[in-house]
């Protein structure tokens, strides 16, 4: 038998870890590539409100789990940022919103779902 | 493995950061970029909560936090702003 095993508990915490990390940041990156390419402010709103949130809840999860197996306990408060996270990006999208359609931002003719005629 | 993740997710992160100021610096009108500026705060949570996983100290969270409720509070004003012309009333 070999002196050491291949794939220990240690080693399976990191990969799971890297793993989160990068799902986190590419998620992150998704938000933002789509908030540079939409066409509209309206469908501007949708990806970084959605996929930026996802992808900070992703890495905050594994952070969570690379601090709860170095020791001192299960590290369980910071999912208070991503709770946090959860509740506030709808509000601060629905004023974005709100503010939008006061300033009459202009609509491009494909947007649907339009709720003024 | 994580000496090589994590500069690699900082890089990603980096180029998520760069799109959004171009955003920011781009986007026609001042609603677009409000919510460039939201992104922002929400992608250096992102950042700090790495940078805290590569030092391994737990204390970057509370930076993190803060700068969530920071940002969450600047949006709403600006907008209340836009729609208001005051925000306090």
């Amino acid at each position: 038998m070999n002196g050491e095993a291949f794939m220990n508990a240690q080693t399976l915490i990191e990969a799971l870890v890297s793993l989160l990390l990068l799902a986190g940041s590419l998620f992150a990156l998704l938000g933002a590539i789509g908030l540079y390419r939409f066409p509209d402010f309206y469908t501007r709103l949708h990806a970084p409100t959605k996929a930026s949130t996802l992808g900070v809840g992703g890495v905050i999860l594994a952070s969570m789990l690379y601090f709860s197996t170095r020791g001192d306990g299960v590290s369980l408060h910071e999912l208070l940022i991503t709770v946090f996270l959860f509740i506030t990006a709808p509000i601060s999208a629905h004023l974005l919103a709100k503010a939008a359609m006061q300033q009459r931002t202009p609509v491009e003719r494909v947007t649907k779902g339009k709720p003024w005629e | 493995m994580l000496g090589y993740v994590i500069p690699l997710c900082l890089a990603i992160l980096g180029l998520a950061l760069l799109l959004t100021v171009a955003r920011l610096i781009r986007g026609p009108g001042s609603v677009d970029r409000i919510l460039a500026l939201d992104t922002l705060s929400v992608e250096a949570i992102a950042l700090i909560v790495l940078f805290g996983i590569w030092t391994g100290s737990g204390l970057y969270f509370e930076a993190a936090l803060l700068i969530a409720v920071m940002g969450f509070v600047s949006t709403v004003a600006l907008c209340k702003f836009l729609l208001r012309g005051d925000i306090i009333e």
